[in-house]
């Protein structure tokens, strides 16, 4: 098989926001990815970063193209939380774009920061001015960037800014310790009026210290 | 794909092989019974790599033997004959697969229809009752024989899973991965229910007489055919019922108010049930089942009076055994939700575990019928495991993506001599 790709080169391939979450990840950890679809970053995480990695997804076909990348991914919903998953098993969860179409993400986060020491969460910002302008002008709700689905689409999202995620973390005792933003698809290298003018955030998050 | 060989060229002939052991030593069985000797019945396709290191055990489910893959001498192909050869899921040019007839059967294995030594006339009754356990300890034998200090993988689907799991559980230092497949780790009341309802038949043939029928020529078909029909009834789903046979009538037009074989479900069932009397034998039947109501992974088998163990515990040694978990939506004999607390269990056990709850509406039946999607995932994980266990191996073919036309019952595919 000639799938030995140099690590800038699938770095390259990946999503921007997968990148910005692998940028995080150190080589060699363990990680837990929800919701990990097609497997893309987890198998970029363990082929190129060692990482020991294991996946949850819904759907069947999400959990048949990652057994078809060698990757260990378990089917099942991250509403009903990680139960199975013993304290600390894993050095960082992940949760990409995924966080605007959970229920309830205090138990998310909850179980997330549970289950591994650090979690990654990126999702999309609907603070970002295109999406105030468009609210403001038509008067209907704006799609979040890089999301296409309507209000009314399935799976339902639930909108929020960066500044609501921040305020919430500081609320329910989390601590965000790393974070990058995308401007389109390119990471914004100088963090300015980020829930402004950053399309998508991630943040590497951590308990606060009791 | 041009290096790609047409699956028709297949394993070919294959002939059943036979290990005697416990001819000194006896067998000691779970129960505290002893077994002297024992044969197991097995067959075996591809070649074993010189590090022992390829080796696949299939397990087959109730009714079930040896003849996994190729053609026996009458032509018939084995029971997963779509998931073992070269370049299908279990590549026999990658693989050493081997597959026993279980401990109790019919098929070569020393079971109730065979010889007891101490009076020279088939065991019947006076056959020990056996557990998975049992054929477990027994395939563990056979594998010895073979030299195989550790199996790359343990596959089965129903009661095959069920030996698949017990194979993590009690020997996990012996297999580097497990695929259990439609099965449960603990027997349902209800799985047992449907057991006894199927001995019951057996036991009110009047033929049966006690399991002493060998001799004089009279067989309790009748009974062993109608535990089959209730055994059919529970592997089909409502869904697959409807799509198979409707209310649709069997060579006529309309009800003759009479009590003769009128829809074509009965038909099918009858004519399953009568099929099934020309190859299996009705004690074996009684045992097998035995064997299925008797699994509880959490009855801890050196205290089995103790109270029981969490299933955690029950895989607590298996955690560096890496497991496929696969179960089948609409199957109702083994739910999803039994598939679902075993991989909750491993994962707590902290097991590397790979589930995936397959869309179907066949049933019980889908592990063997679903073969396209069971491929695909089969073969990825096979080539997983056999690079992570650094089995040097032949490089992968090309795999087949269309679906093949055998895949779908009531088809072409009516060869069901495995089923559960």
């Amino acid at each position: 098989m000639n799938d030995i790709v140099s690590l800038s080169e699938a770095w390259a391939n990946l999503r921007p926001d997968l990148r910005l979450i692998a940028d995080f990840i150190p080589t060699g950890v363990r990680v837990l990815d929800l919701g990990c679809g097609d497997g893309e970053l987890l198998e970029f995480l363990v082929r190129q970063k060692g990482v020991k990695g294991r996946g949850i997804e819904l759907s069947e076909a999400g959990v048949l193209a990652c057994v078809r990348r060698g990757l260990s991914v378990r089917q099942g919903n991250l509403q009903e939380g990680l139960a199975d998953y013993p304290d600390h098993s894993f050095d960082f969860t992940v949760l990409s774009q995924t966080l605007p179409f959970l229920d309830d993400p205090e138990m998310i986060l909850g179980e997330m920061l549970r289950v591994g020491h650090k979690a990654v969460v990126s999702f999309p910002n609907w603070g970002y001015w295109r999406c105030r302008l468009y609210l403001l002008i038509t008067g209907r709700i704006p799609q979040a960037p890089d999301l296409p689905q309507s209000w009314h689409q399935k799976p339902r999202w639930q909108a929020f800014t960066i500044t609501d995620f921040a305020r919430f973390c500081r609320q329910t005792g989390i601590a965000i310790v790393q974070q990058a933003y995308l401007d389109g698809g390119r990471p914004m290298r100088v963090p300015k009026f980020t829930n402004l003018l950053s399309t998508t955030g991630v943040f590497v998050l951590a308990r606060t210290s009791t | 794909m041009e290096n790609e060989r047409s699956s028709a060229d297949g394993i070919g002939v294959v002939e059943t092989q036979y290990y005697t052991f416990a001819e000194q030593a006896p067998f000691v069985l779970e129960s505290g019974a002893t077994l002297s000797p024992v044969t197991i019945a097995y067959e075996t396709y591809g070649a074993l790599n010189e590090q022992h290191s390829n080796a696949v055990l299939v397990c087959h489910a109730l009714s079930g033997s040896a003849h996994a893959a190729g053609l026996d001498a009458q032509g018939q192909p084995g029971w997963w004959d779509d998931c073992i050869g070269p370049g299908k899921a279990f590549d026999t040019d990658r693989f050493f697969v081997i597959c026993c007839n279980v401990l109790g059967s019919c098929y070569g294995s020393t079971g109730p229809s065979s010889i007891n030594p101490a009076t020279g006339q088939p065991y019947g009754l006076r056959f020990p009752v056996v557990t998975i356990g049992d054929m477990v300890r027994s395939q563990l034998a056979v594998i010895e024989h073979l030299g195989i200090p550790k199996l790359l993988t343990v596959v089965g689907g129903s009661m095959g899973g069920m030996q698949a799991l017990e194979w993590a559980a009690r020997y996990p230092e012996r297999i580097c991965s497990a695929i259990p497949l439609a099965t449960t780790a603990r027997s349902s009341p209800m799985l047992i229910a449907f057991s006894e309802v199927g001995r019951q038949a057996i036991y009110a043939d009047p033929n049966w007489q006690y399991g002493d029928y060998y001799s004089n020529g009279k067989r309790p078909d009748a009974g062993l055919a109608v535990a089959r029909m209730i055994g059919h009834i529970t592997y089909l789903s409502e869904e697959s019922m409807h799509k198979k046979f409707g209310r649709r009538l069997q060579g006529r037009e309309r009800f003759g108010y009479e009590f003769e074989t009128e829809f074509q479900v009965e038909s099918y069932l009858r004519y399953k049930g009568h099929a099934f009397t020309r190859r299996f034998d009705a004690n074996s039947y009684l045992y097998i089942t035995k064997a299925l109501d008797y699994f509880d992974l959490t009855r801890d088998p050196l205290r089995p009076e103790g109270a029981p163990i969490s299933l955690v515990q029950a895989f607590s040694r298996a955690r560096h055994v890496k497991f496929l978990v696969v179960s089948f939506t609409s199957d109702w004999l083994y739910p999803s939700y039994h598939s679902r607390e075993i991989v909750s269990a491993l994962t707590a056990a902290g097991a590397d575990v790979t589930y995936l709850d397959i869309q179907s509406s066949w049933g019980h039946d889908a592990f063997l019928l679903e073969v396209e999607t069971m491929t695909r995932l089969l073969s990825s994980f096979m080539d997983r495991i056999a690079q992570e266990e650094g089995v040097a191996l032949p490089p992968l073919r090309p795999v087949e993506e269309a679906p093949r036309e055998a895949a779908r019952p009531g088809i072409a595919r009516e060869n069901e001599a495995w089923a559960s």
